[in-house]
């Protein structure tokens, strides 16, 4: 059977699959709605939490993004799983125990401020809208690679099987489809890396073949990548801080996203859906166990796929390429120009002949491979040399997607694996937009809804408005997916920046130091905040010089600017504190009771406390 | 007055013994956290970033693992999923012996009146 017709099953069989949950675990009360009735055991809400976290970008880019940039790549890796022990220690136990819906609801009542729960409202909104718009693109990139379809109609296909599930099961719904998502998922992925893996290395598991000799040599995969890459202009692959990737921007990344990660609230939220501050425990150990299977395999492909290509690819003629290239030439996901000789040169100098097609239209990259052809056919004399062009565009090298993509491929997998992939494609991007979508939803029916406008509201309408909330967050998300803000690409990346900056010190400081009021938080929070916001819109906007603070002469990379703003935030907190009044008798209850073992008092129920 | 039975503890229910069980419950939590958030930086910043150039020099142990990559892409990554571990274990068995502290104590003081 063609690699089409098993998409088709797979991806049918797959959404029939969400649905059915769907259906299974409809919900008719505001407690079911956010924080699935708090049943969910703790394994299952791990499995949930991976999947809600890993999203599209991290089953099909990251991969390619660590091969193209070696040890550098760690920092995504280390940044992105580093940031649950933080989650896990510093806050899960302690809003589990707190009890209540979302995180604007536990900055709102500890810093007894309707400004602070306003805040935080507004950066879970940003954060959640730049993110769930780059998830609805995912699924329709993956729609239309696979199975040839119209990006925006995939895009439409996604958002209606989302809304569904999503208004019909609220957080219920949602955990368990994000569970089925996770196997689907986590399979997807390591299929490919051990098939891979074992034809490089002869070992079937790949973080083991990574550390392995080549297949048949006694030479050691890594070095021979290390002496490949060198011999074709790149960077030695394992060779810590060339070039922009100094220490210091190495370090300041891998912070900000760490921090970051542990307050980004569609992370958080899913520690108030278990039973106990026990099981929160537990479900940040099952979350990050079920996070690194993908994770630790990652590098593992990167590095693979990146011996393979240099070795394949370079010196091979046009009647020697692999059929994977061919297949992905087609998508612009690689591109050969040729200088004239006939054989394939993937290089890091100016001969190079890999390109990607990026973000060029289909006829302006017909217009400039005539154009090409016509150079070489001419001998120069007349068309214009392409690369040249390339070059100054930064299309260099093939797209990184295409890594994780071509990897079954590559690995010459049968069809049905080919196809398995996208129905992983589209788990990892769906689980994460239905996660951010609840976020949302909270944010707006519970948070400001309910707390700020209408605190009389019956269960009934409440639950209305968290459904009517999803519907139009769906639009939204599916209107960013069809037509792409430009910005959106380019501040994604800094949200985690945002949320190391805003959320993470004020939470922190609010449970481990009593004595914080609510002025010195606000200030924290709009200090740290600010001067993130400041840096990053400068130097991406406006071609701002970027700041030395005296550490490195690169200047530091907006992405790990959120340390600096984390940093600030802490110092201005901190340094206020003492000079304005310690919060009221009734919040100092409250956090002592947070800090009790399990079961010292009853637990906190907020749907029958009186202020609620 | 008879003698309290042998398995309570000297003070029976009274506020100071109940607070006393929650400031060492609270004093082991920051300790632990403390300890375990070491390792993270140590391993994470330490190993994976600070130290990653001088690590280099060696591989890991019967791999082909520079030990600084090793750190950064692999290693770092498995110390975190063991520090949740050992922390789950650890807290969730600090919180039920200090509740059965307390069920000790106010047994002992049921007893005793």
């Amino acid at each position: 059977m063609s690699v089409q017709i098993w998409t088709y099953l797979f991806v049918g069989a797959s959404f029939s699959l969400y649905l059915g949950i769907a259906w299974w675990s409809r919900v008719r009360t505001t407690q079911g709605f956010y924080v699935a009735g708090r049943g969910v055991p703790a394994a299952a809400n791990g499995m949930a939490t991976a999947a809600d976290w890993m999203s599209a970008a991290s089953f099909i880019s990251m991969a390619g993004l660590v091969s193209t940039m070696g040890y550098a790549g760690g920092v995504y890796l280390m940044g992105w799983t580093g940031g649950f022990v933080l989650l896990a220690l510093l806050l899960a136990p302690y809003l589990r125990k707190f009890g209540h819906y979302t995180v604007p609801d536990f900055m709102g009542d500890r810093y007894e401020s309707k400004l602070v729960r306003l805040v935080a409202i507004i950066c879970a909104l940003f954060v959640s809208f730049t993110y769930v718009a780059g998830q609805m693109r995912g699924v329709g990139v993956v729609f239309s690679r696979f199975l040839e379809v119209d990006v925006n109609i995939g895009v439409i296909i996604g958002m209606v099987i989302v809304f569904i599930y999503a208004t019909l099961g609220g957080m219920k719904g949602i955990t368990w489809t994000q569970v089925a998502q996770y196997w689907v998922l986590i399979t997807a992925f390591l299929v490919p890396a051990i098939a891979i893996s074992i034809k490089l290395t002869g070992t079937g598991i790949p973080q083991l073949g990574l550390g392995s000799d080549l297949q048949g040599t006694a030479v050691s995969l890594l070095s021979r990548l290390d002496g490949i890459q060198q011999e074709f202009g790149f960077g030695p692959y394992t060779e810590p801080f060339i070039g922009q990737w100094d220490k210091v921007n190495v370090f300041f990344v891998a912070l900000a996203l760490m921090v970051g990660t542990a307050g980004l609230p569609h992370v958080i939220v899913r520690f108030y859906t278990v039973k106990s501050p026990k099981a929160a425990r537990w479900s940040g150990f099952w979350a990050l166990f079920f996070i690194s299977l993908l994770y630790l395999t990652a590098p593992a492909i990167s590095g693979f796929a990146r011996f393979y290509m240099l070795d394949s690819l370079n010196g091979a003629k046009e009647q020697d390429l692999p059929d994977w290239f061919k297949s992905w030439e087609q998508t612009g996901l690689i591109l050969w120009f040729d200088d004239g000789d006939g054989t394939v040169r993937y290089t890091g100098n100016s001969d190079n002949e890999i390109f990607r097609a990026g973000a060029l239209t289909g006829p302006e990259l017909a217009k400039i491979a005539r154009q090409h052809q016509q150079w070489i056919d001419t001998d120069g004399a007349k068309g214009v040399n392409a690369r040249p062009l390339m070059n100054e565009m930064g299309l260099n090298g093939p797209d990184r997607d295409i890594i994780v993509l071509a990897t079954p491929e590559m690995a010459e997998l049968s069809n049905w694996i080919i196809a398995f992939m996208a129905a992983g494609g589209l788990a990892a991007a769906l689980s994460t937009a239905s996660g951010l979508l609840l976020v949302i939803s909270s944010s707006v029916a519970h948070d400001l809804y309910f707390k700020i406008m209408n605190p009389k509201a019956t269960e009934k309408q409440r639950l209305l408005v968290g459904r009517g909330t999803i519907g139009v967050a769906v639009v939204i998300a599916g209107l960013f997916g069809i037509y792409p803000p430009g910005f959106v690409g380019q501040v994604v990346a800094f949200a985690f920046g945002f949320a190391a900056a805003s959320f993470f010190p004020v939470i922190v400081l609010g449970i481990f130091w009593k004595r914080v009021g609510t002025i010195p938080a606000l200030c924290g929070m709009v200090a740290g905040l600010g001067i993130t916001a400041f840096y990053v819109i400068s130097v991406v906007f406006f071609d701002m010089p970027q700041w030395t603070l005296g550490l490195t002469d690169q200047g530091i990379d907006p992405q790990g600017f959120g340390t600096v703003g984390m940093f600030v935030n802490l110092a201005v907190t901190i340094g206020l504190t003492p000079l304005f009044p310690a919060p009221s008798e009734k919040v100092q209850a409250l956090i002592d009771q947070v800090r009790e073992p399990e079961g010292w008092s009853p637990p906190i129920n907020i749907d029958e406390s009186a202020e609620h | 007055m008879p003698p309290p039975p042998p398995e309570s503890p000297p003070q029976a229910l009274d506020p100071a013994y109940e607070s006393q069980i929650l400031k060492s419950y609270w004093r082991r939590n920051i300790i632990l956290m403390l300890i375990l958030l070491s390792i993270w930086a140590a391993a994470g910043l330490g190993c994976g970033i600070l130290f990653a150039d001088t690590l280099n020099q060696y591989t890991l142990p019967g791999t082909g693992y520079p030990l600084g990559f090793w750190f950064a892409q692999q290693g770092s990554i498995i110390v975190f999923v063991f520090l949740i571990l050992i922390y789950a274990l650890i807290m969730n068995r600090l919180d039920r012996s200090h509740m059965a502290d307390r069920t000790r104590s106010r047994a002992g003081k049921e007893a005793a009146q």
